[in-house]
């Protein structure tokens, strides 16, 4: 229904540390934050104060635990929009509202062309998708479109909110579709992964995988403690210590 | 990328802006650069205590975004959860728009609106009956208060004792622990040196506080290999992302600590020279059992601490570097047997019973474990060492070429704090610290000046004669006693304060018992009062242990229909469950609407590599009938005519806050806020007020911060560059080293009290208990309410965990926060919910000597088998902060303060001491023991206990139903918005 570009000049994403993500929600909120007032404003939230409050947010981080070589883990893991090479969500529109940018590799919605028939969040297996039900229309993560060549901003703030928000660190930004860039190397040196490749949609985003618990703990080749004065006694080693 | 230098925490290559960070041609119509405000106002974040550097972005009056400031010392750039969601704070509908009177019964809600003229009229003329006739009568206690030097200042002119925030609820363990010890504290005093540290071992709860720091150091290590091992019940949080976690039972973080002491003290795997310079490891204590001066030092005429010189074969003055000073063996001086005090703490630990085998079943830790991580502190400290080439001179004139260091860096907090044994707890973590040589050096935890200070501080509290009418406090009502004789005791031994710090019960409660207030007001013990004035302080809810009964003690009346807490002045931003308890409100402005000073004075946010201070400034006008709080209470001080309040002639000194922030002196040239002193704005540190000071901060980004010359930034405790500093910036009294103290001679003098020596003794039913708590060096005992309960029907721990999203009760009124929380659940580990048939979304009774409540259940692997836990404050009461009547927070969300005592179960004499640790008076709310019972199907559903809606206050509109902030302020295909919504 919708096509592709042939090929996208940039392939823009993000790179997400699940190694350092804590779970702080500083993505979440600060996403929600900006893009409440962003391009595809507002980011209604339904119930706001009561007991079936919802709203859209472009970015949510869940936490679970898994088992991984016998030893328990609790992982946050921060979901957002994948910005795919093939995205399922744009060739599913029926109106062409959902596209894919050929400059820089952004999916984004035109909301002016949305009917809200929720066929693009169907599609999509990654939950990226968000239908703002009061204003009838569906909404996404921008990667900050809004943000990233803003002439307005610093040109060192011109990163995705929820890049220079993190308090960890744990989120990276750039051009995936160039090797030689630092985020590139970084998803090489680290072995990111994208998610369910399996399904064909080629995401564009990248997750640096926790390190295997046994792997990541740096190793400290520590020897047993031995007794320092098994005959003198500790307080005559500590004598004589001092005397050195 | 960009050209200009890369700023703050995030700016890896990977973390920048694009290399041409322009719109490509596209021809979708995006409007790429859309205007984001018409101003940037940088202040001061509040959305918790961490106090970072935040950018507000303003439109047409109108909070557009809140982002992080790069320039800020504490935060460089990033923003958490809860700074980034500040706007919904703002704009929160539980806001109070204007000063209440109390109509209906207390508790009730039901209030009139009073024009503030007539508020300060009523609030006057009490105090001033109070301050007239007996100042004791007022109770003033703030919460989260950012402001203490100034309330904690007002109180003393007003001339009451009972004045104190809520760090004995919250943290004054860890604070005394380290304050006694090293002379700074975890937290606010003190950091990992997260650029150099190779290990770092993190003790609890530590999710709030800090907050944007502690992540942007977790990030560091991360990014540099270092091993980051956490030791906490729970495997949430920053837990999550440790490289080992130690899922210790709760309240036995201090046997832990114990048992790696002695493994590195059996493998002589300790610092000794650090030892001997920087510690009274050297000092001869007396050993004459008996004797009233037994287990005190042995000082010279001039009270000078001893240590035995081995190369003179004789005592000589500790302080003298020249000496070769012993560490161990047996002396005599001028006939008194007498031993350095290093050989009392090897004896103590080297103990079989501090051996890893002989802790493991308590800790639930594997001997094993706790062997190979002493092994790898050894290794790490003494096989790993690192060396910055700073030259730096120590107090004794000995010039370093190099900065040596032990990398190996420690973070506790709540975790260990909110114990009865916490204080110990703490002292024993400061002491592991010290015997590896990592206080403050490369790589290990360093202070933040103005720390460290003597151990403990100077000051002592004042206030011992109860306070006198019209008659200021010959001092702060806060400080820190080093003997018996400081206590806030009668001659017969009672409390002076109605919170009963510093009495026999709490002697070294330096951060008050605010927790304590409300019973002992309630029960007229010591005495009755007259007016409890709270700020912030949210004690109708889950700043109490045992809520329920709190909040009837506020509305309890006598035999006459007379409420026994007799009035209630209360000052919140917001609907909180405690308003309705007040018979006064004054209406707070939020965080972007006032001045505030972060001051080092108060709670410092100073880096480790220079002191730093800040300000708040309003960057929005309110839109309510509302006035900070410091103000007001500025205007009351003068209508009082309180001493330094006002001019000779009796006209108010200072016009409000802001004006007080700039013109006060405390003592000459020091001021609250350090930079741009002087009259042209020169100076740092001392200096005359200058009327463009908050000027110069608004230029700065809203903050003061000195960079440490190289030289000066680690061995604060002795390096002779640094302590010049201090002194000339007002921090220390005399430029002489910080000598840390593991033996504590103060805890000695209490329990020499307690053994019949000295001229202020405890009463004979506490001797005992300051006789056993009292111990010089750090001890371990079990959690008091564990000792007291019969653990085989309470057999599971209770804590909580804080949601680094939410702070204390805050986020739920917060419409994008409470998304993410809006119900909390009780995490069972899954053998234990097997072993109780027990499933996701089931229903428990949480059941506690105590009381109980009821909660719904989430499943978990990831906690110590013998705990539950749920995240702290997301219960809320049926009315407050904004909600509606069906919110997640009050109907199904639980508060755990209604399982938890107050009060501990009866010893076997029959009396009921606070829940608290002896020491300090911290409140114990960690030491719960609960049962869990599953509901019968027909009580499943909602939480109990339940409580009657609160009335929202009056003219208050009903929140709204849908929000679609930041409508107005779209933009599109290059236009301008017009207006926001």
């Amino acid at each position: 229904m919708t096509s592709l570009p042939a090929a996208t000049e940039k392939s823009l994403g993000l790179v997400i540390d699940l190694d350092t993500c804590v779970g702080c929600q500083a993505c979440v909120t600060s996403c929600k934050e900006w893009n409440t007032g962003g391009h595809m404003a507002p980011l209604t939230d339904t119930d706001p104060y009561g007991g079936t409050v919802d709203g859209v947010w472009f970015n949510r981080v869940h936490t679970y635990e898994h088992t991984c070589g016998g030893a328990g883990r609790t992982v946050h893991f921060p979901r957002s929009c994948l910005h795919c090479a093939e995205p399922a969500c744009v060739t599913v529109c029926p109106t062409g509202a959902s596209y894919k940018r050929a400059s820089d590799g952004i999916v984004l919605v035109d909301e002016d062309k949305c009917i809200g028939c929720k066929l693009c969040s169907w599609a999509c297996p990654y939950g990226a998708r968000e239908f703002d039900a009061i204003v009838g229309v569906m909404k996404k993560c921008t990667l900050c479109v809004d943000r990233i060549y803003n002439e307005n901003l610093r040109e060192e703030d011109r990163v995705p909110a929820c890049v220079a928000a993190c308090p960890t660190g744990a989120r990276h930004f750039g051009d995936l579709g160039d090797p030689t860039s630092p985020v590139s190397r970084l998803v090489e040196e680290r072995e990111g992964v994208a998610l369910m490749p399996e399904l064909g949609y080629r995401p564009t985003n990248r997750y640096l995988p926790p390190r295997a618990r046994t792997e990541r703990a740096p190793s400290i080749a520590a020897a047993p403690l031995e007794d320092v004065a098994p005959d003198g006694g500790f307080l005559g080693w500590v004598d004589r210590v001092l005397s050195r | 990328m960009s050209t200009a230098t890369a700023r703050g925490a995030n700016s890896a290559p990977t973390q920048r802006s694009l290399p041409h960070p322009h719109a490509p041609i596209e021809g979708d119509g995006v409007e790429t650069s859309p205007k984001i405000g018409d101003t940037v106002a940088k202040t001061t974040c509040y959305m918790c205590a961490c106090r970072c550097g935040i950018d507000v972005h303003l439109r047409d009056g109108k909070v557009r975004y809140i982002n992080g400031n790069k320039d800020h010392p504490v935060n460089r750039g990033v923003l958490c959860g809860k700074g980034s969601a500040g706007i919904m704070q703002h704009y929160s509908p539980a806001r109070l728009k204007k000063p209440l009177l109390r109509t209906g019964p207390r508790g009730s809600g039901e209030f009139r609106e009073i024009e503030w003229d007539e508020a300060m009229q009523i609030a006057t003329a009490r105090l001033d009956n109070i301050r007239r006739t007996d100042p004791k009568k007022l109770a003033f206690f703030t919460g989260r208060d950012q402001s203490q030097s100034l309330t904690g200042w007002w109180a003393s002119k007003f001339g009451t004792p009972n004045f104190a925030a809520h760090g004995g609820f919250c943290s004054v363990n860890m604070a005394a622990g380290g304050l006694y010890t090293v002379g700074g504290a975890f937290w606010e005093f003190g950091e990992p040196d997260w650029e150099n540290a190779k290990y770092f071992l993190l003790f609890g709860v530590a999710e709030d506080h800090d907050s944007n720091p502690i992540k942007i150091g977790l990030g560091k290590l991360k990014s540099r290999g270092a091993k980051f091992v956490s030791v906490n019940p729970c495997r949430t949080g920053y837990n999550a992302i440790a490289d080992e976690w130690i899922g210790i039972r709760p309240g036995t973080d201090g046997l832990f600590v114990m048992a790696l002491i002695h493994e590195l003290l059996r493998a002589g795997k300790i610092d000794v020279p650090y030892l001997a310079r920087y510690t009274n490891a050297s000092w001869l204590v007396i050993e004459d059992p008996g004797a009233a001066d037994h287990g005190l030092f042995l000082r010279d005429g001039d009270g000078k601490p001893l240590a035995w010189d081995k190369t003179a074969n004789a005592a000589h003055p500790a302080d003298d570097a020249e000496i070769a000073p012993a560490l161990a063996g047996s002396y005599e001086v001028n006939g008194r047997r007498c031993v350095p005090s290093f050989h009392l703490l090897a004896q103590r630990y080297l103990d079989k019973q501090y051996a890893p085998e002989a802790v493991a079943e308590r800790c639930g830790v594997p001997a094993d474990t706790i062997r190979r991580i002493a092994a790898e502190l050894a290794h790490v400290a003494f096989e790993q060492a690192i060396e910055l080439p700073v030259a730096w001179t120590d107090t004794a004139g000995r010039r370093q070429e190099t900065m040596r260091g032990r990398p190996i860096a420690m973070h506790a907090m709540r975790g260990i704090s909110a114990h009865s044994n916490g204080f110990h707890t703490c002292r024993a973590i400061h002491m592991l610290q010290t015997l590896l040589g990592t206080v403050d050096v490369p790589g290990g935890w360093r202070f933040k000046p103005p720390f460290p200070k003597p151990c403990p501080p100077g000051p002592k509290p004042a206030g011992k004669d109860g306070g006198r009418p019209m008659t200021p406090l010959s001092g702060m009502p806060l400080g820190f006693v080093t003997a018996p004789e400081d206590l806030l005791v009668d001659e017969a031994g009672n409390p002076v304060r109605i919170d009963k710090a510093y009495s026999w019960e709490a002697p070294l409660a330096a951060h008050g018992m605010m927790h304590t207030v409300i019973r002992n007001a309630w029960k007229g013990d010591p005495y009755p009062i007259d007016t409890l004035m709270m700020y912030m302080a949210n004690m109708a809810w889950n700043s109490s242990m045992n809520t329920s009964e709190t909040m009837a003690m506020l509305t309890d009346t006598d035999a006459a229909g007379n409420y026994k807490i007799p009035y209630i002045i209360y000052s919140d931003a917001y609907y909180s469950e405690t308003v309705a308890y007040a018979d006064l409100v004054l209406p707070d402005t939020t965080y972007l609407e006032r001045h505030d000073c972060i001051s080092l004075l108060d709670r410092p946010i100073s880096h480790a590599d220079g002191p730093g201070d800040a300000i708040r400034h309003p960057v929005v006008q309110p839109d309510r009938d509302v006035r900070p709080f410091q103000s007001v209470l500025i205007e009351l001080g003068a209508k009082l005519e309180l001493p330094g309040f006002v001019n000779e002639d009796g006209s108010a000194k200072y016009r409000d806050y802001a004006d007080y922030i700039v013109n006060h002196e405390r003592m000459p040239g020091i001021g609250p806020l350090a930079g741009w002193r002087g009259e042209n704005g020169g100076a740092s540190g001392r200096g005359t007020p200058n009327a463009g000071q908050l000027d110069r901060y608004i230029e700065n980004g809203g903050f003061w911060h000195h960079e440490l010359a190289p030289g000066e930034r680690y061995y604060k405790m002795a390096n002779r560059a640094y302590l010049d500093f201090a002194v000339e910036m007002g921090f220390l009294p005399k430029a002489e080293p910080v000598v840390f103290q593991l033996y504590s001679e103060p805890l000695q003098r209490f329990r020499l009290s307690a053994e019949g020596h000295g001229a202020v003794q405890p009463p004979d039913a506490e001797r005992a208990r300051i006789r056993d708590h009292f111990d010089p060096l750090p001890i371990w005992y079990p959690p008091f309410e564990q000792a007291l309960v019969d653990t085989d029907a309470f057999p599971l721990h209770a804590i909580t965990q804080r949601p680094m999203h939410m702070y204390h009760s805050w986020g739920s009124q917060n419409a994008w926060l409470r998304q993410i929380t809006s119900q909390n659940r009780l995490f069972v580990g899954r053998p234990l919910a097997a072993s109780l048939q027990l499933a996701d979304d089931d229903w428990v009774w949480i059941e506690s000597v105590n009381g109980r409540v009821k909660g719904q259940v989430r499943v978990v692997d990831g906690v110590e088998p013998n705990t539950v836990w749920t995240w702290n404050a997301i219960g809320k009461r049926n009315g407050a902060w904004g909600l509606k009547e069906d919110a997640g927070e009050h109907n199904r969300g639980f508060l755990l303060n209604h399982a938890i005592g107050d009060l501990l179960p009866p010893d076997e004499r029959g009396k009921r001491y606070s829940n608290s640790d002896p020491v300090t008076g911290q409140a114990a709310w960690f030491d719960l023991r609960v049962r869990l019972r599953k509901c019968a199907t027909a009580d499943c559903g909602l939480t109990e206990p339940r409580f009657e809606r609160l009335t929202p206050p009056p003219n208050v509109a009903p929140p709204p139903d849908v929000l679609s902030f930041g409508a107005g302020f779209k933009v599109r295909h290059g236009a301008d918005a017009e207006g926001v919504s």
